[in-house]
């Protein structure tokens, strides 16, 4: 087990011939703390596999350099960083028992038969595979092979750190989420440093303690669930946490208070008046709602989900989207909102600006 | 175009994939066939395209019988899960080329492919190749490509489903819209309930190669007229218990009561079986309480999911904020009792009013 730390990693892939280099990986400096559970969160083509693949070093990075406990492992092959890794489709070899899929991994690196045995019935057991352990993989469901392979991820106790890429993606819907309560309920028992890549928000904010929002090429913003909901450092995580996602108005601001459409709002914090730059305000469709004396809008669009309903309004060329509870009428004659000012941020070239005395 | 199914169904070897279905489609009308894998969406889609022959019964286009007609010769166009598009042409020539095959004149063939990229904002990227689109431009190229051809039947087989989540819920939004415009009929498939819900339209329940229920999209949510329709639209699952009713209480068991509305207390004592939603049963409040062993708690941005046993029974509790629970914490859940559907000894819906 160890900490694992990233010092000013870049990365880019070969470019074509006659091409600048595009950095795929753009400068991360990053630490994982030994036994921490993270997620890494990003929509496709965002650079999490390949920050993934320069940890267990599939990937060896243009720039910058990897820290295992403080020692350097930037050049070192794969087999020499005893990393785990599970992969998105089942790895299993058909023809061999569950017991012999398990215990592979161990016997590869030459650990004396009782012990293989010891420890191969103890992770069967955690994954619910024991009365299988004589079973053919061949004769298993997608899922039951995508338990064999967690398991012979977890199997080794010599591991530095397990990685998961997108896991669960084989998985029957109403199967995941019994596999994501084993999986954090497993690294409870076991400790090991978890990095889990996903571009579900659901998988990412279940099991992980901290969760690293990736965005073209950059980490956005690390942070507890509840820090990415609440807080978001950047639009972008306000817009990819949460169904549907943060609002992003334009505004002005005055005596460090955004006005927005001639409304002079509060935001629960006073900014510098004088910063430059694109300024907006972001404001989640839950903390917006209807009201007597605030911006006129019209509704545009009500959507029944069932447990609430999702309102589009438009205020001029701005469309706002509120959530609102599954009773609640909505105002038939000239609408009116308000913004929650303790909810309110107000982000500059697309980053949150900070209160004033912080 | 208005689509009907009379007594169709589809047996494949000893196997039955339809049973017995009978559902009728207005024209321009946004439909939904929501069920788990296997319960029969593509074979029901595939009947109405004409891909697939009836084992009996029949079907029939604006009020003619169609039954046996192949595809190529019906104005109907089908998109699959994977979006499949021509590598080596640009999106104009993919858009373009179910026109050229219909040899269309060429300002037709314009003006229609620059229409459709409009709608659905591929525009700019006209000359590009699929490659170089992100997965949601190259599905919406393969939608462009199913609609151009002015079909009035358009068939979607979750078109989404190989999406990011973020780009689902955009296209959700954009589809609909989309197809008001064209005044297709449009059957759409999905097993996600909540996609359901947000396309709106109408919608049909199935399990197990049965139409279950059909009819307005958020009154079958509301009123799903059995257990099991309830079952297929709730995700996560309806929280099920069986309950013992005497006189004008409910027991769930000897600790946990309610009083029940008129319409079930009017009936026989026994048993019935309640059907709560995950979304009125809540980890703080008011009403009925209940104690429960919590199995994880699940996060989605601004809710939680809590999975939790309440007297045996699996039960979720779909909460707004971030609740955390460790693994086998006992904890109390609450929910009102007006919010509980009754089910009776057939599990059919037992109505009460609110």
């Amino acid at each position: 087990m160890s900490r694992i730390e990233f010092k000013d990693v870049r990365h880019a892939y070969p470019p074509a011939a006659g091409q600048t280099p595009v950095y795929a990986l753009k400068e991360v400096s990053q630490v994982w703390e030994d036994g921490g559970a993270y997620a890494l969160l990003g929509p496709s083509g965002c650079g999490k596999t390949t920050l993934l693949n320069i940890i267990s070093g599939l990937l060896t990075p243009s720039e910058g350099s990897i820290l295992f406990d403080g020692r350097e492992v930037t050049q070192l092959p794969t087999t020499e960083r005893h990393i785990a890794q599970v992969f998105q489709f089942p790895v299993v070899y058909d023809t061999m028992t569950v017991f012999d899929n398990l215990a592979f991994p161990l016997r590869n690196r030459g650990m004396p038969e009782p012990r293989v045995r010891e420890r191969v019935v103890e992770i069967a057991a955690m994954l619910d595979l024991s009365d299988r352990l004589k079973q053919r993989a061949a004769g298993l469901t997608a899922d039951g092979k995508q338990k064999i392979s967690l398991g012979r991820g977890l199997v080794r106790e010599d591991v530095n750190a397990i990685l998961f890429d997108e896991p669960l993606t084989v998985i029957d819907p109403h199967l995941k989420w019994q596999l994501r309560s084993k999986l954090k309920e497993l690294h409870q028992q076991i400790g090991v440093t978890m990095i889990y890549v996903t571009h579900d928000q659901v998988e990412a904010l279940t099991f992980a303690d901290q969760v690293v929002v990736m965005h073209d090429g950059a980490v956005v913003q690390v942070g507890s669930p509840i820090d990415l909901f609440n807080k978001p450092k950047h639009t972008f995580v306000g817009y990819f946490i949460g169904s549907p996602g943060m609002n992003v108005l334009p505004c002005k601001l005055e005596q460090g208070q955004p006005v927005f459409a001639n409304n002079l709002l509060s935001s629960g914090y006073p900014v510098d008046t004088d910063l430059s730059g694109k300024l907006e305000i972001g404001i989640r469709p839950e903390f917006v709602s209807f009201c007597d004396d605030g911006i006129p809008v019209q509704i545009e669009k009500v959507e029944d989900l069932g447990r609430y309903q999702v309102v589009t309004v438009k205020h001029e060329a701005e469309q706002i989207k509120m959530l609102v509870g599954e009773d609640q009428e909505i105002p038939a004659i000239s609408p009116q909102i308000e913004f929650d000012p303790d909810n309110l941020r107000i982000y500059c070239d697309d980053w949150a600006v900070e209160p004033q005395n912080a | 175009m208005a689509i009907e199914l009379r007594n169709v169904s589809l047996r494949v070897g000893a196997e039955t994939h339809i049973y017995e279905t009978s559902l009728s489609l207005e024209p321009g009308q946004f439909n939904i066939l929501l069920g788990t894998t296997l319960s029969g969406k593509t074979s029901l889609m595939r009947l109405m395209a004409g891909l697939e022959k009836p084992s009996s019964g029949t079907l029939w286009a604006n009020g003619e019988e169609v039954t046996g007609v192949p595809v190529q010769k019906r104005s109907v166009a089908m998109v699959y899960q994977a979006f499949i598009n021509y590598p080596s042409f640009s999106v104009y020539d993919n858009i373009a080329s179910p026109l050229k095959v219909a040899r269309l004149p060429k300002n037709e063939i314009d003006a229609r492919v620059r229409k459709f990229a409009d709608l659905l904002q591929l525009t700019p990227m006209l000359e590009r190749l699929p490659a170089e689109l992100s997965g949601g431009q190259q599905q919406r190229t393969a939608l462009a490509r199913a609609l151009v051809k002015g079909a009035e039947l358009v068939l979607l087989d979750e078109p989404l489903a190989n999406l990011d989540y973020k780009l689902r819920e955009e296209l959700r939004d954009e589809l609909p819209k989309m197809f008001a415009d064209t005044g297709a009929t449009v059957v759409y498939a999905t097993s996600e309930p909540l996609e359901a819900l947000m396309l709106g339209g109408y919608t049909a329940t199935l399990n197990e190669g049965r139409v279950i229920q059909f009819g307005k999209t958020s009154s079958i949510y509301r009123h799903p007229e059995n257990l099991e329709s309830a079952r297929v639209f709730s995700d996560p699952p309806v929280n099920i218990a069986a309950i013992e009713k005497r006189g004008d209480t409910a027991y769930l068991n000897n600790s946990v009561s309610w009083n029940v509305p008129p319409e079930l207390a009017a009936m026989p004592d026994g048993y019935y079986k309640i059907g709560l939603r995950p979304h009125h049963l809540s980890p703080d409040g008011a009403g009925v309480e209940v104690e429960g062993e919590v199995q994880i708690s699940e996060i989605s941005g601004s809710e939680s999911i809590v999975r939790v046993i309440v007297e045996g029974n699996n039960w979720v509790s779909e909460a707004h904020g971030i609740h955390s629970y460790e693994f086998g914490q006992n904890a109390s859940f609450f929910f009102d009792s007006s919010r509980c559907m009754y089910f009776d000894a057939n599990e059919m819906l037992i109505e009460t009013r609110v």
